[in-house]
């Protein structure tokens, strides 16, 4: 375990040193606070060969998958949530563009398990799950163990134990310390099954205020914290911003053809600095599709 | 079929939201059976406990849910957990009386695919995956599902089985020890059918008004069995009517339209 003080600094510096090709990365935020502005860097850094975990791939890995960043996708439900498929992970599974992807799915209670397993470095997590689907009988990391106390048969599945996970929250102090809160996902059990971590935040504050209960993760468990003002768009944050469904809806046509794409990441993200000229070059797309 | 005031979409919501007594702790899948469950909240049901699986629990949403995490959930909820809290302590822990599920496809016992039709190595179709529907499926008391009936929905045999119904029909469902007693209810905008309690087969036993058995049978991939004392499922009452599209027009004015996904 890589155990550094969080240093706060540019999402791009972050991406450079701590995420390396071949890597196992966890982005994670379970519709809420999804790290897109995050996502966008390691396809501007051109990271490759990646093993992308992430309980439900929506738009960003979309993104990253058809960008060719990714070798492995290990999910439980991938969709674009209220409009239907991902077309460009759909494109990879089916026809191998643009290249070959293997997949390692699992249920949500398996996934949420085996980063709790990680987090309390475990080698595996055991549940009651998968009884009577057939996911077992397409991935091998599904396994069923007998109780030795009581004879049952109880679903094991390995940890995750990311390199590196990725998650956008609202707050940090100056030190590093960050606040989130609404609907939290997994995001502090893939934090602290990591061996490194990069937090994107709305604002960095000089007190955090936060109430003894509340979802914090120590500086001293994050790599890197870095402010990204709206870098969740188009997942909402809470407090911040609402989600922007309309850029949900208009993922659909963008996304189904490879030319399609590949034309509108290079004009969004390829050819933006960071996130701050991906939002100005959307916000001019938009003008001129409404014009 | 007669002319009549309300949309057999509208029928199939009002016949799934009934379902839900006063009271139950739902754990509730986005779209239809999140319409149907605030549909109960809002009529006969005001204590019905809404959970899902994002981590709201006892949510009120005053619109619909585009998304299963909107931010509306956890702000009207009673409290909000972590997802590894919500499948660990709250449904792993049996604390859910009725799952609420949608599907893209069905077979004739009730089992759900949601993950590929043809090959899973080499889908001729790739539907989104299992999201938390294996786990809800298996350990609520009980569980309803919500789709439209037709036949490319409805097949005899999946080619993927992603959440257990009653599996091989029988008791194969008590031999895989789910906990669960499993689906006892499939509603759809045609009738309601629910497992003959030996053969666990799916059975016709409430038909829509306005629908014809030859409709129902034309839109099941398998031969449909249908009850006896098949029953006509009440119309719908103007204040459920009421309600729903009272709902459903807050929702489209507060987002633009009202579907959902799980991401």
């Amino acid at each position: 375990m890589e155990v550094a003080l969080s240093t706060i600094t540019s999402l791009r510096e972050a991406v450079s040193a701590l995420v390396r090709d071949g890597d196992t990365v966890a982005l994670e935020g379970f519709t809420h606070l999804i790290p897109h502005a995050a996502g966008h860097e390691l396809i501007r850094q051109g990271r490759r060969d990646l093993t992308l975990v992430r309980m439900t791939p929506d738009l960003i890995y979309d993104q990253m998958i058809g960008m060719g960043c990714a070798s492995r996708l290990v999910f439980s439900w991938g969709g674009n949530p209220g409009v239907g498929s991902l077309h460009r992970l759909r494109d990879a599974v089916e026809n191998g563009w643009p290249h070959p992807l293997a997949i390692d799915e699992h249920s949500h209670a398996g996934l949420a398990n085996a980063y709790v397993a990680g987090a309390s470095n475990l080698p595996f997590a055991v549940l009651r799950g998968y009884a009577g689907s057939d996911l077992p009988h397409h991935n091998d990391r599904i396994r069923f163990i007998t109780c030795p106390f009581t004879g049952e048969q109880l679903a094991a599945i390995p940890s995750i134990r990311p390199d590196v996970t990725i998650i956008h929250a609202q707050k940090a102090d100056r030190r590093g310390n960050v606040l989130m809160w609404g609907i939290v996902g997994v995001q502090k059990e893939a934090v602290l099954a990591a061996k490194r971590a990069i937090v994107t935040v709305e604002e960095i504050v000089d007190e955090l205020d936060a109430p003894p209960n509340a979802v914090v993760l120590p500086r001293w468990v994050v790599s890197a914290v870095c402010a990204v003002p709206r870098g969740a768009m188009p997942s909402y944050a809470q407090g911040y911003y609402a989600r922007d469904n309309a850029f949900y809806k208009r993922w659909d046509p963008v996304a189904r053809s490879r030319e399609g794409f590949a034309a509108w990441m290079r004009r969004h993200v390829q050819e933006t600095e960071d996130f701050d000229g991906f939002l100005r070059v959307l916000e001019e797309t938009r003008r001129q599709e409404a014009a | 079929m007669t002319t009549q005031d309300f949309s057999a979409t509208e029928m199939m919501t009002v016949a799934a939201s009934r379902l839900l007594k006063d009271g139950t702790v739902c754990f509730v899948g986005i779209g239809l059976p999140s319409t149907a469950a605030n549909l109960a909240r809002l009529t006969h049901a005001p204590e019905v406990v809404l959970i899902y699986e994002s981590g709201p629990i006892g949510a009120k949403p005053e619109v619909l849910p585009l998304s299963i995490g909107d931010g509306e959930l956890a702000e009207t909820a009673d409290t909000v957990v972590s997802t590894p809290e919500i499948f660990r302590y709250w449904l792993q822990g049996g604390r859910i009386d009725v799952g609420f599920l949608g599907a893209a496809q069905i077979d004739r016992f009730a089992n759900i695919n949601t993950t590929v039709i043809g090959p899973y190595g080499k889908p001729r179709t790739r539907l989104p995956g299992a999201g938390g529907a294996p786990e809800i499926a298996a350990q609520t008391r009980e569980v309803f599902i919500v789709l439209k009936q037709s036949a490319r929905a409805f097949v005899g045999k999946l080619d993927f089985i992603t959440s257990a119904g009653y599996l091989e029909g029988g008791d194969a469902r008590e031999r895989a020890r789910l906990p669960g007693k499993g689906p006892t209810a499939v509603i759809t905008d045609l009738g309601i059918l629910t497992p003959d309690p030996v053969t666990r087969e799916l059975t016709l036993t409430s038909i829509h008004p306005g629908v014809s058995v030859e409709e129902v049978r034309a839109a099941t991939g398998w031969d449909l069995k249908v009850a006896p004392d098949l029953r006509t499922t009440a119309a719908p009452e103007p204040h459920e009517l009421a309600a729903l599209r009272d709902l459903l027009a807050r929702t489209a004015r507060a987002h633009g339209q009202s579907a959902g996904g799980e991401a």
